[in-house]
Formats: C-alpha cells, structure tokens, sequence
C-alpha cells in the first residue's frame, strides 16, 4: 500500500504541476458550463439550460481527465522512458496502472465536485436524479475515454499523440451532443454521435441528472461496449518504450 | 541467495532478434560480484538489447540468462528490488525536481536511503528543488545515477553513465562505480567510452556486430601486443629504423608511426639513439601495452566506436 500511495501522490503531483492539464480537466469544463448556461444560445429545446449542459459537461470533464489528460501525460512518460524507469523499481505494472487509475478517479471526484456545485448554483433541477446510474455511468466512462487515451499514448509518438489525443477531443465534444444537442446536428452526425464514447455517456448521464436521454437503454449498450473494447484494444496494443 | 563462486550476471548463448534482424548472435559471457564488467561496443552492436534482456525489459529469442541466479522475466519482482538501473535518457519526468525523484526512488526500493546522503553521494545537495529539464546533461547523468543507488543494488545496470559528463562529473561517477564493486556490487557498464572503459572496467566484453569479439582483463585483451607508437614530422627512412629495431614500422597516419613487438627498455633506448642519430624529432611518444581503443579497432574490423 505504501509503494501504491507514493505513486499516487507522485501522480497527482504532475497532474498539479501541468498547468495545462489543470486548464483541461478543470477550467475549459467550468468555463463552458458558466458561459452556455447564461447565454441563451443552445437549441435546449425548453429544457433549462444548466439541467441540459451539467451532464454533458460532465461527460467532457471524464474525457478530458481520463482520456486526454492521462493519455497526453502517459505518452510523455512513456517518450521520456518514465515508465521504463518505474518498470525496473518494486513498484510493478499494476500498482502503476492503479495508482493512474486512482489518480484520474481522485481529479474526476474533484472535477464533478466542483461542476455539480456550480450546477446547483445556477439552478440544477435534482428531483429526478439517479447518483447511483450516475455513478455507473461515470465508471464506465472513464473506462472507456482511459482506454481510447492509453491506447494513443501506448501506439503514437508524443507529439503525434498530443495531437491525436486534442483533435479526437474536439471532435467527441463538437459531435457528442455535449453542447450541441444531437438533435440539432445533420442526421449522419448525429447517428455518428450517437455511437461515439461522448454522444453514449452525455445521453446517460443525461438520463441518471434529469430522466431525458433521447434513447438511454442504446446509450448504455454502446458505452458498456466502448468500456470493454477500449481498455482490450488499449492492453493488447499498448507499448512500454 | 548464497552466489559465491557464481556469476551474478550469467548470458548463455543469448539471441535476440528483431523480426528477420538478428540484433544479438550467441553470446554468451558473466559478470561477477565485486567488479566492474564494461560492455563496449558500436552503436548497434547488440549491447543495449543484451543488456535489456538482463534487466527484464526484453525477452530473448533464444538462449539462457541469470541474475542474480534469477530469470529476468520471471524473477522479475524480486529482481527489480534488488537491481539498479540506469539508463541512458534518465528516465525522469522534465517537471520532477531533484530532491522530489530521489525521495521517491528510495521509498519505491525501501532500502532505508537516506535522500539526503545520495544527493551528497552524487554532488547534487545544491540543487534539490531543480527540474530536470533544467539540469545539465552531467548532472541529469548524476541524478541517474542517484536513482539506481537507491536500490542499494545488489547487481547494477549502468547504461553509458558518463556520457555528457563534465571531467569533474566524470571523477565523481567513476569512484561512485568503484565503490559500488568494492562494496560488493556487480556492476555491468554499456558504454562505447574507450577511455572510460579503460579506467574503471576490471573486465572487457566486445561487441561487435551481434556478436562477442573479446572478453576477459584488460591485461588480457591487452597482452602480448607492446607497441612503441610516435608522431614526428621528420622525414626519415623507415626500413633503415625498422632494420635497425628488428621490428616492423609503420605509418600509420600522416605524422604518426607504429612499432610493433616488445616495448621494453632496451628497444626503447634504440629507438631514441636512432632518431637522435637520423636527426628526427618526436613530438609524441608512447610506449607499452596496447591502448583499449587499439585492441577495439583490431577487433572490431577498423570500427570506429
């Protein structure tokens, strides 16, 4: 336990450190969420504004935690041989991948600590909110954005990766019914979105916050497969050095 | 585990190839407690890959290796407690300060280190709260160094550890390699520094090619091939010096000249009556057993390390 809590706190320490990391998986989530919920722009269809974006900021905050925040900072470590390193101390494969794995469940706590106080600031409606789906549903998104991540981190240089981790970012935001409504999107991105690991966990999650997914029981299938391939894909493909 | 009288590095017949590239052909050599085995080769000469197969980073293809009478791979948990490592491009995060990456190594290995000794140990008590990225090459090459003494090692795996390294550095990291081996150590340095092979190595192994071309003392890769080696800007007749010597004289560049054969006194006292005679000047003179770059080049086909 206590090689496991060392690289934990070592962990959270780089996290810290990167204020570009901090910008990603703390700032861009608050500051998206602050802006569209008092600016009347998004086609919510009469839904409030912060009952519609709070899930879907949530979704972007598990992305940018787990996927592009991990995978940018493996593929440095893996670039620099940090990881090699540690692979020649007691510290082992798995205490390392726990002690990220907890590392992104500690800023995912944080993160969802913070949004969801802001959330309730600005008028979130709980009454019809799941925790418990809620928490599923985050688990499993983690799972899959952590795969996704390590899966580029584990096959790409690390300025590929940086690239390739920031443009899928982008792209799982703009077309994962994040901030955009599906609904509002050209029917092929909107069937697109819907099967990206985003459009998945913003629809249920949006179900677990207010009971209005557009077709949750779909949504949970397509994420619970990307939580499964992901992370298999990531395993079966990931290189140390 | 008891291994007097066993090496504690042991490769046999190790091979290692990258797809249809054989980056390492059937070596085999051991590495024994309480000295220093320097493996010298050319970049792609198959050190490194040899030497990842013994840290446990690479799998053989074929071919048997222990430390510490473990397998690497499967004693691997066991192994990493008590080997120390260090490679070549550090293995640092840029951001980690120094105090901070040693502290954590040593709570990683748990060998009671104490942070502050080693920082000492490696001439790095001035600088704790710097980055890596803002170190210099010699004193990223030191932390390095540090992190690998953490363990306490038992067997140590130094990958180039002096290179980029200043002289001052470099004194620091050669008496730190000698009291390793002196405390009991058995330390393996991969390095293609001729001249830092020759101060600190108790034992030469050569790579060449995937292959071993030379392994055993200094002495012994050494003996038996005396030289009297000169630079002089003279023009003088080499067939009347080497007549006059009883020995073959070369030019082996543009103004410097090799004898072969014995290399004593009395040779030399010849060599310096002739040249005083023929009225040529020395500009440089050296006399003994080969160099260490000699015995390379002759082994190594004229490689350039």
């Amino acid at each position: 336990m206590k090689l496991l809590f060392t690289q934990l706190r070592a962990e959270l320490a780089v996290i810290a450190r990167n204020g570009e990391q901090l910008l990603v998986v703390i700032g861009i989530p608050t500051v998206l969420l602050v802006f569209f919920s008092n600016i009347d722009v998004l086609p919510t269809n009469g839904q409030n504004a912060i009952d519609f974006l709070l899930p879907g900021i949530i979704a972007l905050a598990v992305m940018s935690t787990a996927m592009v925040s991990l995978g940018i900072a493996t593929g440095f470590e893996r670039s620099y041989s940090v990881l090699k390193r540690l692979g020649a101390t007691p510290l082992g494969t798995s205490r390392l991948v726990l002690a990220k794995s907890l590392a992104v469940g500690v800023v995912e706590v944080a993160q969802c600590a913070v949004l969801i106080v802001i959330g309730l600031l600005l008028g979130l409606d709980t009454t019809l909110t799941s925790w418990g789906q809620g928490l599923i549903a985050l688990i499993l998104g983690t799972l899959a954005f952590a795969g996704l991540g390590l899966l580029m981190a584990g096959t790409l240089k690390a300025e590929v990766n940086l690239a390739a981790q920031n443009g899928v970012y982008v792209l799982f935001v703009l077309f994962g019914g994040i901030i955009i409504p599906l609904e509002s999107l050209p029917n092929p991105i909107r069937i697109a979105g819907s099967v990206i690991p985003s459009g998945a966990l913003a629809d249920v999650l949006r179900q677990a916050f207010t009971g209005s997914g557009s077709h949750p029981q779909l949504s949970w299938i397509i994420l619970c497969l990307w939580a499964v391939v992901a992370p298999l894909l990531a395993a079966r493909w990931f290189r140390w050095q | 585990m008891d291994l007097s009288g066993q090496p504690a590095v042991s490769v046999e017949d190790l091979v290692v190839n990258y797809g249809n590239i054989c980056a390492v052909d059937g070596v085999s050599f051991a590495a024994y407690s309480g000295e220093v085995t320097t493996v010298l080769g050319s970049n792609g000469a198959g050190k490194t890959s040899t030497i990842e197969v013994c840290e446990g980073f690479r799998r053989a293809t074929k071919g048997r290796v222990r430390v510490l009478g473990l397998d690497p791979r499967i004693g691997r948990k066991e192994l990493n407690s008590r080997m120390g490592v260090m490679l070549q491009d550090g293995g640092v995060y840029p951001s980690a300060r120094v105090a901070e990456v040693v502290r954590h190594y040593c709570t990683l290995y748990g060998k009671s280190v104490k942070p502050d000794e080693l920082l000492a140990q490696v001439g790095l008590s001035d600088l704790p709260n710097r980055t890596w990225r803002r170190l210099s090459g010699g004193e990223q090459q030191r932390l390095s160094l540090a992190l690998a003494l953490a363990a306490r090692p038992e067997v140590a795996f130094l990958d180039e550890p002096t290179s980029g390294v200043d002289v001052n550095g470099r004194d620091t990291i050669r008496k730190i390699i000698r009291r390793l081996a002196a405390d009991g150590c058995a330390v393996v340095v991969a390095t293609h520094e001729l001249d830092e092979a020759e101060r600190i190595a108790d034992k030469v192994v050569i790579f060449d090619k995937g292959r071993i071309v030379a392994d055993g003392s200094l002495d012994e890769l050494r003996s038996g091939r005396d030289e009297i080696r000169f630079r002089s800007l003279s023009v003088f007749d080499l067939a009347a010096l080497s007549r006059h010597l009883g020995a073959d004289v070369q030019r082996v560049h543009a103004d410097e000249y090799l004898v072969t054969g014995t290399a004593d006194a009395q040779r030399l006292a010849a060599f310096s009556q002739w040249m005083a005679d023929a009225s040529a000047n020395i500009l440089d003179l050296r006399a003994g057993q080969q160099r260490l770059e000699d015995v390379f080049r002759r082994l190594t086909s004229g490689v350039q390390p």
